[in-house]
């Protein structure tokens, strides 16, 4: 599989799902949601488990997608010591 | 006994460990400072996340969870999970470069050069110093009282407490005083910081995050097994009125608060100790694991705690007068568990989550002072190498007097926690000055002395408000809001504020400086 070829529309890409999942954090819905999943884990505190975890596939995909090369070049190349 | 002698062998492994790294020190002060930038993905790992967490992530999370309910892990712990990687990402990986590029060691000297302002280092160096302090306040203090309740009852004829007026036996008698527990912990720190530099504070602080993620998992596991399992300690929260409220978020917290909680993270990407242990990476490879386990490791650590808190709201019930919430997680294992092993891994956990926060931040205010003032004033070659680590052990072995000797102090003060939490809203503050030192190339050091005054000025004032002014009679206690919000969303904002505004109409740096740190 591969990204979209231009590295500025691949850093555009992360930068909106970073703001849906900024936005996601924001879970008014369960807000009064007292209900246990799975008969022991609080709604509230099971939603932002699992949001933690697509946090982490998040980063998973900038790392594979949205790597900034050119910096990481531009440091090798002047290293100073 | 059994409790005590676990946390004398840790804290002998720790040695251990310090004169193990002190072996492979090359004698150069690059590594003694940065590790001569070798780090490789895992440690870099661990150490940042040792780093970035506190004592409070395993004992605060738990009483925070007790008195404040689930929404403790949505307001600290998913936030940080989504923010701290992005400022890794974001701002750790371009730090790193251009430390790697032009050889800096710390904040102060990559601002100053950036904004081409010498003056800019002095005015920041004692800001950041005034910032650390506190924040290592917290940690030795917090050593000291954990020790005292761990220990009670194991040394009466040494250190005796007096009956309470009741006529009951002191619950701290013959425990080891914050005195000596804080001593002990500030010596074994400095040991292997003192002699391993960096190294030596990356290595302990990788063998002290597995120790407190591993205490936690077990510490969830025996509690859980001994409540009758996860479904019946769900089910008796459901059942206690005093648990059920902590189910939700209703009642406990504001929603604006709830969102504005996102700021408070952003302090990472100023503290100068993650701006350090950033610098040792060995390639911008290295960050990807930090980048992805990040989020993870915060729910392995945060859920079990945020679970057992909850927990012990059914279990315990309203604590009586005078009663810590601190105390849940200690009385939870020893209520249930009954395992003076447990006991002592679970206070081994503690003081590794305590201990892997202060060397790093020992080793940032050694490291800032020989370069950002010692060597500044007299000239890079003035010094040779192990006269520069000379100067900079000096330094740490006087900071952790001080520390030692202000814990003492402080100890019984009432607002020395929440001076920790002051403490992450100024480095939030100064956070849009090194988004703007490397994404923006008209910033100028006008701005930049603008948002650093800005974020003196608000947060004098909001500190002001909030720990020193007398409060009239009857008024809340809370922690400070401003619009329903943290106060650190107003600091950003008059920081951001100032940087940009006085940016913009200052003249623009020179094209060399340009050149110098944009890709």
């Amino acid at each position: 599989m591969r990204g979209p070829d231009s590295p500025e529309m691949t850093a555009k890409i992360a930068i909106a799902v970073f703001v849906v999942l900024f936005l996601l954090h924001q879970d008014s819905w369960n807000w009064d949601n007292g209900k246990l999943w799975f008969g022991f884990l609080p709604a509230g505190l099971g939603y932002h488990a699992a949001y933690s975890v697509v946090v982490a596939l998040f980063w998973a995909a900038v790392n594979r997608f949205a790597w900034p090369h050119a910096v990481e070049a531009w440091a090798e190349e002047g290293e100073k010591d | 006994m059994t409790t005590f002698f676990i946390l004398v062998g840790y804290l002998a492994l720790l040695i251990g460990l310090g004169l193990l790294s002190s072996r492979f020190f090359k004698g150069t002060s690059a590594d003694y400072f940065v590790v001569s930038r070798s780090v490789g993905s895992f440690l870099l790992l661990m150490s940042i996340f040792g780093t970035t967490m506190t004592g409070f992530a395993i004992v605060g999370s738990t009483a925070k969870s007790y008195t404040t309910g689930v929404g403790v892990y949505g307001l600290m712990a998913s936030w940080s999970g989504l923010v701290h990687s992005a400022v890794f990402f974001a701002v750790g990986i371009k730090l790193w470069a251009i430390g790697k590029r032009h050889g800096y060691l710390t904040q102060c000297e990559f601002f100053r050069d950036r904004f081409e302002s010498p003056g800019l280092g002095y005015l920041l160096f004692p800001i950041l110093v005034l910032l650390v302090i506190p924040y290592l306040l917290v940690g030795v203090i917090a050593a000291g009282k954990f020790i005292q309740p761990t220990t009670a009852g194991l040394f009466p004829e040494a250190f005796p407490m007096p009956p309470l007026p009741n006529g009951q036996p002191h619950p701290l008698h013959g425990g080891i005083p914050p005195w000596l527990g804080s001593g002990v912990i500030c010596l074994i720190v400095l040991f292997y910081v003192f002699f391993g530099g960096l190294r030596g504070a990356v290595w302990a602080n990788t063998f002290q995050t597995i120790v407190f993620m591993i205490t936690g998992v077990i510490a969830f596991y025996m509690i859980s097994k001994n409540l009758g399992g996860l479904k019946v300690a769900g089910e008796s929260v459901v059942a206690s009125e005093f648990g059920s409220s902590r189910l939700v978020r209703e009642g406990m917290m504001g929603k604006l608060e709830f969102m504005s909680y996102c700021f408070v993270p952003l302090s990472v990407g100023m503290f100068p100790h993650l701006f350090q242990h950033w610098l040792t990476a060995r390639s911008a490879q290295n960050f990807k694991l930090t980048v992805v386990a990040h989020p993870l490791f915060i729910l392995i650590v945060w859920m079990p705690c945020v679970l057992i808190g909850i927990w012990a709201a059914a279990y315990l019930g309203p604590l009586g007068e005078g009663q810590s919430p601190n105390s849940v997680l200690g009385r939870m294992v020893g209520q249930l568990v009954h395992s003076p092993v447990l006991s002592g891994l679970v206070g081994a956990g503690v003081l590794a989550a305590i201990m892997s926060s202060l060397d790093s931040q020992f080793m940032c205010l050694g490291t800032m002072f020989t370069n950002d003032i010692v060597v500044r004033k007299f000239g890079a070659n003035r010094f040779s190498d192990s006269q520069k680590i000379l100067i900079a052990r000096g330094f740490i072995l006087a900071v952790v007097a001080v520390t030692y000797w202000l814990s003492l102090a402080l100890k019984d003060s009432a607002h020395i926690f929440d001076l920790g939490v002051w403490c992450f809203s100024g480095f939030a503050g100064l956070f849009p000055l090194v988004v703007a030192a490397i994404y923006w190339k008209r910033v100028t050091a006008a701005g930049a002395y603008a948002c650093i005054l800005s974020v003196v000025a608000v947060w004098c004032v909001l500190f002001y408000r909030d720990i020193i002014a007398v409060k009239p009679a009857g008024a809340a206690s809370d922690e400070l809001l401003v619009l329903g919000m943290m106060p650190v969303a107003l600091i950003i904002a008059v920081s951001t504020l100032s940087l940009v505004v006085v940016s913009l109409l200052t003249r623009k740096p020179s094209d060399d400086t340009i050149r110098k740190f944009f890709v």
